[in-house]
């Protein structure tokens, strides 16, 4: 009986059973690409997510703070390094997805194109964009491809500790001066949708949703995981003692999740195009970064090659 | 540029457990992926040692031969401490 189902009919049956599917094992090209294009714009989210913060750290207002952003930032590229593994099992090559990247040709998580401008922000960052990072990555951790369910398990162990040092930060200065406090709310209200847009286009308009759900790429549709995290971060505001920019954020009896406003896609698909406001800045960043390192990359190969002749003809 | 090597990382989480692996990551020789495995899958303490072996020398098992390689161990029941009948005046065996 199973002999007449097809490759594709089964590989849905192990899905359905929940079974992992690992790096050698048959799957459909579709799958194979989809997983490429989300694992790599995730890695790529994790690396330029480095430059927003990056920014920040020279001008860390202690060294403890200093310390904990330095470690922050190295775990962001911990956890871009683990997902490029996970996308190359796929048969992707670590040349050609940077090269994506640097180009434009890939995305990458649209949050990191709005600037940091001021201490608050690097708070306001850990609290509201990592905390909208781990919801989607709790998530992830049980997808379907094996590689990637564990690169997010370990990403997931790390994150906690994200959000944590930027609460926080957000918490000492909301004990501090009004201008602090000022502070941290300017840059609540300018985080807070951008996080909301961080889940991607409500579901409606999502094309590539009901395959990804089906293979179990996606375990949580867009608009499920953007409510929860709206449930989440109220309570975290009122402790905080901030407000979000939303008249219409409340609580609904009936449903018992809170309600907000319409989210202005239209910002959304801009930023997401290239026109936010700091989207040639990042790439540019990235690049330079690129180049500027070439020459230790082909230094540390000629190098190694050097080694294993010297190596061989002592053999010899 | 020439991609470095692919390196696969195993680490000994604690003092009498077995290396597992952990990922991989590209290195231009076993020194640096050593360096690099230490910065990309230790930092909270996750091991006491450290193995890296370039990806091109493992080789793997095939999927597709999962049955003939793994199928005749399930009919040996024999196999199993289970199988026997033991009478219950037995005590520890």
């Amino acid at each position: 009986m199973t002999n007449t189902l097809s490759l594709e009919d089964r590989f849905q049956q192990r899905i359905d059973n929940e079974e992992k599917i690992e790096a050698k094992d048959w799957m459909p090209d579709g799958y194979r690409k989809t997983l490429i294009r989300q694992i790599s714009q995730h890695a790529h989210s994790e690396i330029v997510g480095m430059l927003p913060e990056g920014n920040w750290i020279t001008r860390a207002p202690s060294l403890k703070r200093k310390l904990a952003l330095l470690a922050k930032v190295q775990d962001e590229a911990g956890h871009g390094l683990y997902l490029y593994s996970a996308a190359e099992t796929l048969g992707a090559g670590r040349d050609e997805l940077l090269h994506q990247l640097h180009t434009g040709k890939a995305k990458y998580s649209s949050i990191f194109n709005y600037p940091t401008l001021t201490w608050a922000d690097i708070g306001a960052v850990g609290w509201l964009v990592d905390g909208a990072a781990i919801m989607n990555q709790v998530a992830l951790c049980r997808a379907s491809y094996g590689p990637y369910a564990r690169a997010m398990v370990r990403i997931c162990k790390e994150e906690s500790f994200h959000q944590r040092q930027g609460y926080d930060i957000l918490l000492t200065m909301m004990k501090g001066t009004d201008a602090q406090k000022k502070m941290v709310q300017d840059a609540v209200n300018r985080w807070w949708w951008p996080s909301l847009m961080m889940f991607g286009p409500s579901d409606i308009d999502s094309p590539n949703s009901a395959e990804s759900m089906k293979w179990k790429i996606k375990r949580l549709s867009n608009d499920e995981l953007r409510q929860r995290f709206v449930d989440m971060s109220v309570p975290q505001a009122e402790i905080l003692g901030v407000t979000f920019p939303d008249p219409e954020l409340k609580y609904n009896e009936v449903t018992g999740h809170y309600q907000f406003g319409v989210i202005d896609w239209e910002e959304f698909w801009r930023v997401v195009n290239g026109n936010g406001p700091c989207n040639e800045e990042r790439l540019a960043a990235r690049v330079q970064a690129h180049e500027e390192g070439a020459w230790v990359r082909d230094a540390a190969l000629a190098y190694a090659e050097k080694q294993k002749q010297r190596n061989s003809s002592q053999v010899a | 540029m020439q991609d470095w090597p692919l390196f696969e990382v195993f680490i000994r989480s604690k003092n009498g457990l077995s290396h597992k692996h952990v990922g991989s990551l590209h290195a231009a020789d076993a020194h640096m992926a050593m360096q690099n495995a230490r910065d990309v899958y230790t930092r909270r303490n996750e091991g006491v040692s450290i193995w890296v072996v370039e990806a091109r020398h493992i080789t793997a098992s095939d999927p597709e031969d999962k049955d003939a390689l793994f199928e005749p161990a399930s009919d040996k029941i024999y196999r199993h401490p289970t199988f026997y009948d033991l009478p219950d005046a037995l005590k520890h065996m």
